[in-house]
């Protein structure tokens, strides 16, 4: 079976083993046999016309991802392909135009297999509220692949793709790249242009990779950054080289282990191979403190406060009149009414009435406010940490992957599955998850989260490429 | 919990009309949700300015210059309006809002 990596598969076109059409014949072959079952794409795309003539030759500095083939979340536009956002709010939804992200994977040589199923408007860490059916964990098809992105990882998981795209609100790259036992990277808010990302919380939302392994998420990074008009929070900074530094060791490195992270909820397999990492480090020379987030505890009441209120205001474009579903009626107000109580999933409505019911009058200050607040000292938090630390570890989420059904019907227990990763979305900074071994009990992946101070992506992916050159 | 009429009133707000069930369900579910983000109460935030964005980034800017990204063309006018429900040469038409 053909387990590449984006670095393995440029080797092989470098070596003349194989072509960019016969690699895209492969995956596409793949996909065929097993994403029946699976149900990670919700759409296949036409491979490229001239594919046939993509030449053997290395991908140059200007095309680093040539011939490489991704996956990309159903959230993403495609100019004149399908983009559902996993809703039936979007069901016949024709991209108009290419995202920013796709256009730098088009330049770099990238080739598009198709677009990954999620959970409805990118609400969920399941992929179960997809209106178009759950996907299914590709290492235990009873088993969730975590979510929003779940298709995205699921097909990384399953070779059916080399690399993907997602985006992280709360976790939703990095928890199903934990369920699913991958690399899933967020990149620092403001890194990475969003512009053709249909939009879930904006001040949250972040288009991230996910890889085999750190360097290629480090490759597809160095693709993906950069100012964009199109996206007045993407900030002008110089991008540097994410690979360059990979290879340089981590010893004397300062690593963060904050004592909130161990709490009640955290089980006992994934704590077990979250203690026995930290000490993989430690044998790496880095140097092991404990410190603390005192507001950690308040992080996850903060953030279903502020992305529904976030929600609700990005879903009211969805009213029927411009495009998306639609039911026609008298009066526009019915025609709103009517298209949105249709379209929407029951996630999707939950946020929506969970936002407006904090936004609204009488209420502002006491929740919307607050949490915004809250948001603040949980910034500080790790402001103060970054003094004393160069990252912080801990777990990705407090469990490996549960049985698909086992939580649909308690959405609060499902939101405590984001306790780790929406902290960082809280405060703006990067994360990645890497797999760590497997639970004892479960036998399933789990995910060992590093998280660094804003834009240091590279510190961040050294550490954890050196730690995957020492779990193997 | 919340009562009935509050779920109607969010509902009307968000442009949403609920089935009975929907509205049980939202009711329990929400007042879960609700009960469990009270826990903020407990932080002191005296004299804390609030974050509503994380860049630092204030005013983002750019000159006032004509630019062509997007020429206008027949196909993106079919993706751009043509996707809307009801359409009329190149607009979009909507019910209308005042009364003859």
């Amino acid at each position: 079976m053909i387990n590449h990596t984006i670095a393995s598969i440029q080797e092989g076109f470098s070596r003349g083993s194989f072509s960019p059409q016969e690699i895209l014949d492969d995956y596409r072959k793949r996909i065929g046999e097993v994403n029946k079952n699976l149900n990670a794409f919700l759409t296949l795309l036409d491979p490229p016309s001239d594919i046939g003539n993509w030449k053997m030759e290395t991908g140059n500095s200007e095309s680093p991802l040539w011939g490489i083939p991704a996956a990309i979340k159903d959230n993403i536009l495609i100019e004149g392909t399908r983009t559902t956002a996993g809703s039936n709010i979007l069901k016949n939804y024709i991209s108009s135009y290419d995202a920013t992200v796709i256009k730098k994977l088009r330049q770099a040589g990238a080739t598009f297999l198709g677009k990954t199923n999620m959970d409805d408007a990118a609400m969920g860490n399941t992929t179960e509220s997809s209106a178009f059916g759950p996907t299914k964990n590709p290492l235990d098809d009873k088993m969730i692949p975590g979510g929003s992105s779940g298709g995205s990882a699921a097909a990384v998981a399953a070779n059916l793709a080399v690399f993907a795209l997602g985006s992280d609100t709360g976790g939703s790259v990095r928890q199903p790249a934990a369920m699913c036992g991958i690399v899933g990277l967020k990149p620092t808010y403001g890194r990475v242009s969003r512009h053709g990302l249909i939009a879930m919380a904006s001040s949250f939302d972040q288009i991230g990779p996910l890889t085999k392994t750190a360097r290629d998420a480090a490759t597809v990074l160095n693709v993906l950054c950069g100012h964009d008009i199109f996206d007045s929070t993407t900030v002008q900074k110089e991008v540097v080289d994410f690979t360059a530094n990979l290879e340089k060791p981590i010893k004397g490195l300062r690593v963060g282990v904050p004592k909130e992270f161990f709490r009640a909820g955290l089980s006992a397999e994934v704590e077990e191979k979250i203690r026995a990492t930290v000490k993989k480090l430690e044998g790496l020379g880095c140097i092991i403190k404990e410190i603390s987030l005192p507001n950690f505890e308040y992080a996850l009441a903060t953030y279903y406060i502020l992305v529904p209120s976030e929600v609700s205001a990005n879903l009211s474009r969805f009213d029927g009149i411009r495009y998306g579903h639609s039911v026609k009626s008298d009066s526009l107000l019915e025609t709103y009414i009517q298209s949105r109580s249709e379209g929407f999933g029951p996630e999707p409505k939950r946020r929506i009435m969970l936002g407006a019911y904090a936004l609204s009058a009488g209420y502002y200050d006491a929740y919307y406010l607050k949490a915004q607040k809250v948001r603040a000292l949980i910034k500080k938090d790790f402001d103060d940490a970054f003094e004393r630390v160069d990252v912080i570890v801990g777990p990705t989420t407090p469990s490996t992957a549960f049985k698909i059904g086992e939580k649909i019907d308690d959405p609060l227990a499902l939101y405590l599955e984001d306790i780790y990763t929406v902290p960082l979305n809280l405060a703006g900074l990067p994360g990645i998850s890497i797999p760590c071994g497997n639970g004892a009990k479960s036998n399933m992946p789990v995910g060992f989260q590093i998280i660094a101070n804003s834009f240091d992506e590279q510190t961040l992916l050294r550490v954890a490429h050196q730690l995957e050159q020492n779990l193997k | 919990m919340l009562t009935d009429a509050e779920v109607e009133k969010i509902a009307a707000l968000a442009r949403l009309t609920l089935k009975d069930d929907e509205k049980e369900r939202l009711k329990k579910d929400m007042s879960s949700i609700l009960d469990y983000v009270e826990t903020l109460n407990k932080v002191d935030t005296s004299g804390v300015e609030p974050l509503y964005q994380t860049t630092g980034l204030v005013n983002a800017t750019r000159t006032d210059e004509p630019r062509n990204e997007f020429p206008m063309s027949e196909k993106l006018n079919e993706l751009l309006i043509g996707q809307a429900p009801q359409t009329k040469d190149r607009f979009i038409k909507v019910p209308s809002i005042l009364k003859k």
